[in-house]
């Protein structure tokens, strides 16, 4: 381990290639925290805009007019707006509008963090397209078999639950995956309110450092592998889902 | 059939509605959203103001909410077009290198479809602000140019920045046009001695024309929402002169309704083009 340390150190003394975060134990937690926290944004809006996806496609089948047009004004809205601006309005509008709360020692702290809004406004986001994904997934599982659950006394949640969304949710994957791919690459957003992950902690050691180059490389190719892993467990998905015979 | 990856704009099949009982709904929301959606954000907007309005009641001293947000109106659309005119350009530079780049992930040639093909993923998979953060920090501020110094200025890289992500999903995009005309187009040409490059250029790619329009169409509008980033690496547009405004003026109150009418402007500009890329896709029948 000290070898591996050293032989960093020497490859920054010698050539000036400065992986600060490969021997200095304060960059490496700041680092591993920033991924950590990448992580935890990325899986937190993974589910939380899979349930507003599955939840929005059912109420968009809803025979109540107005939660329709509602839902639609929803997806529309966050679909065609940058989600920039969404985290902005967000953090800084709507945020400074709700009142401060006492935390554990007592002092005024905003009743959502920062990393609660980025959390919250990534997965409106993402779930605005998750909602349309899985519309388009349950338009094509086909007629008959909905009516088939029918004719065996299933209602319209059961049905949604036990047939139509099983189906749609193997149609609408490929579509999914390229979601949450870019679900990931948009919690780079939570940059611009001080959420610690990746880029901001990359960020903090090149001011200090003054590695930009090397941050950056390693930058990338963390998040390459972490979209990779993303993918990877997708086709796993994907495949582990297949039902022999029903080739869409 | 075209293999798009852009997740926004999913073609409708006909509308098949998992109902109650019986009836079929359809959710063409041609007719009834654009009205609708637009009465949504105006209600948002003036009920916030009126929330503003109420909650500045203390200090009557001031204008009122609606006069002072009238008074920003054109620093914020300036910073408005500051976004359009950078998205015009990185879409512009996008475009005409991820040409080249679908051209050589279509190569017959191993080695440069192989690299093509590398370059390409990694651009689509790296992040948007990442990449801009390379261009920005990475790009020296100065080239010489045939012995001249030329400055490269903050906004001429971002525009860079933004334009590599374009590049990559352009190349997507014109490889997925390509195959989906099929074969018996190119055996055809073949037969009548065209060579590669003709075929290219005087059969496939009119006919990829068509349907790559609309997910280029569709890039476009998520460039155009990605131009606010480039507020994040120190350059000004849209937001940072809301911000500034905001700032500026120094009213807490201001605070939704500002922003709320940056979102406007931008869904105002982007959503007729996803309603025009929807038409599109439906006239040309391209995911039937």
């Amino acid at each position: 381990m000290a070898g591996f340390e050293d032989f960093f150190r020497w490859l920054n003394d010698h050539y000036g290639i400065n992986f600060s975060f490969f021997y200095d134990s304060f960059d490496r937690d700041r680092l591993l925290l920033g991924i950590w926290t990448t992580v935890e944004l990325s899986c937190l809006c993974l589910v939380l805009s899979l349930a507003i996806g599955v939840v929005g496609a059912w109420l968009q089948g809803s025979r109540f007019t107005l939660l329709r047009r509602v839902m639609q004004g929803y997806i529309q809205f966050f679909r065609n707006t940058p989600p920039l601006v969404q985290l902005t309005f967000f953090y800084f509008a709507v945020g400074g509008l709700l009142p401060r709360v006492a935390d554990a020692s007592g002092q005024a702290v905003p009743l959502v963090s920062s990393f609660g809004w980025a959390a919250l406004s990534f997965s409106f986001f993402a779930g605005a397209f998750n909602v349309e994904i899985f519309r388009a997934g349950i338009e094509a599982v086909p007629r008959t078999t909905i009516e088939a659950a029918e004719s065996l006394g299933y209602g319209r949640l059961k049905a949604y639950v036990y047939i139509v969304l099983p189906l749609a949710f193997r149609i609408s994957l490929p579509a999914l995956n390229n979601n949450l791919v870019n679900l990931v690459k948009t919690t780079t957003l939570a940059y611009a309110i001080g959420v610690p992950e990746l880029l901001y902690a990359a960020a903090q050691i090149w001011s200090e450092q003054f590695n930009v180059w090397e941050m950056m490389n390693v930058l990338l190719v963390t998040y390459v592998a972490l979209v990779g892993v993303l993918v990877w467990g997708m086709a796993r998905c994907e495949r582990a889902l297949r039902i022999p015979g029903y080739d869409t | 059939m075209i293999r798009s990856d852009l997740p926004v704009l999913l073609a409708r099949p006909p509308a098949l509605v998992v109902g109650r009982t019986g009836e079929e709904r359809s959710f063409d929301c041609r007719g009834i959203l654009r009205p609708r959606t637009l009465a949504l954000l105006a209600t948002a907007l003036v009920v916030s103001m009126i929330a503003a309005e109420a909650q500045s009641q203390g200090a009557a001293s001031r204008p009122g909410i609606l006069a002072t947000l009238w008074l920003w109106t054109p620093v914020v659309f300036g910073g408005f077009l500051f976004n359009l005119l950078t998205s015009v350009l990185s879409m512009a530079l996008g475009t005409a290198a991820g040409l080249l780049l679908g051209l050589a992930l279509i190569s017959l040639v191993r080695p440069v479809s192989r690299s093509a093909w590398y370059v390409t993923q990694f651009f689509r998979n790296a992040p948007w602000l990442v990449l801009l953060f390379y261009c920005m920090l990475l790009l020296p501020f100065e080239v010489l140019l045939f012995g001249q110094t030329v400055s490269l200025p903050a906004w001429l890289k971002a525009s860079v920045g933004l334009a590599l992500p374009v590049m990559a999903n352009v190349a997507e995009i014109v490889r997925g046009g390509v195959q989906s005309i099929p074969d018996t187009q190119w055996q055809a040409a073949d037969s009548l001695a065209f060579t590669r490059l003709q075929t290219i250029r005087m059969i496939i790619l009119p006919q990829c024309l068509k349907r790559m329009t609309p997910p280029w169409m569709n890039l476009y509008a998520i460039l155009t929402m990605a131009t606010t980033l480039i507020s994040i690496v120190g350059v000004q547009e849209g937001l940072t002169l809301t911000r500034a405004a905001l700032v500026a003026d120094g009213r807490v109150e201001l605070f939704v309704p500002m922003y709320l009418m940056l979102l406007m402007f931008f869904f105002l500009y982007c959503y007729p083009i996803a309603r025009w890329t929807i038409a599109l896709e439906r006239r040309f029948n391209v995911k039937a």
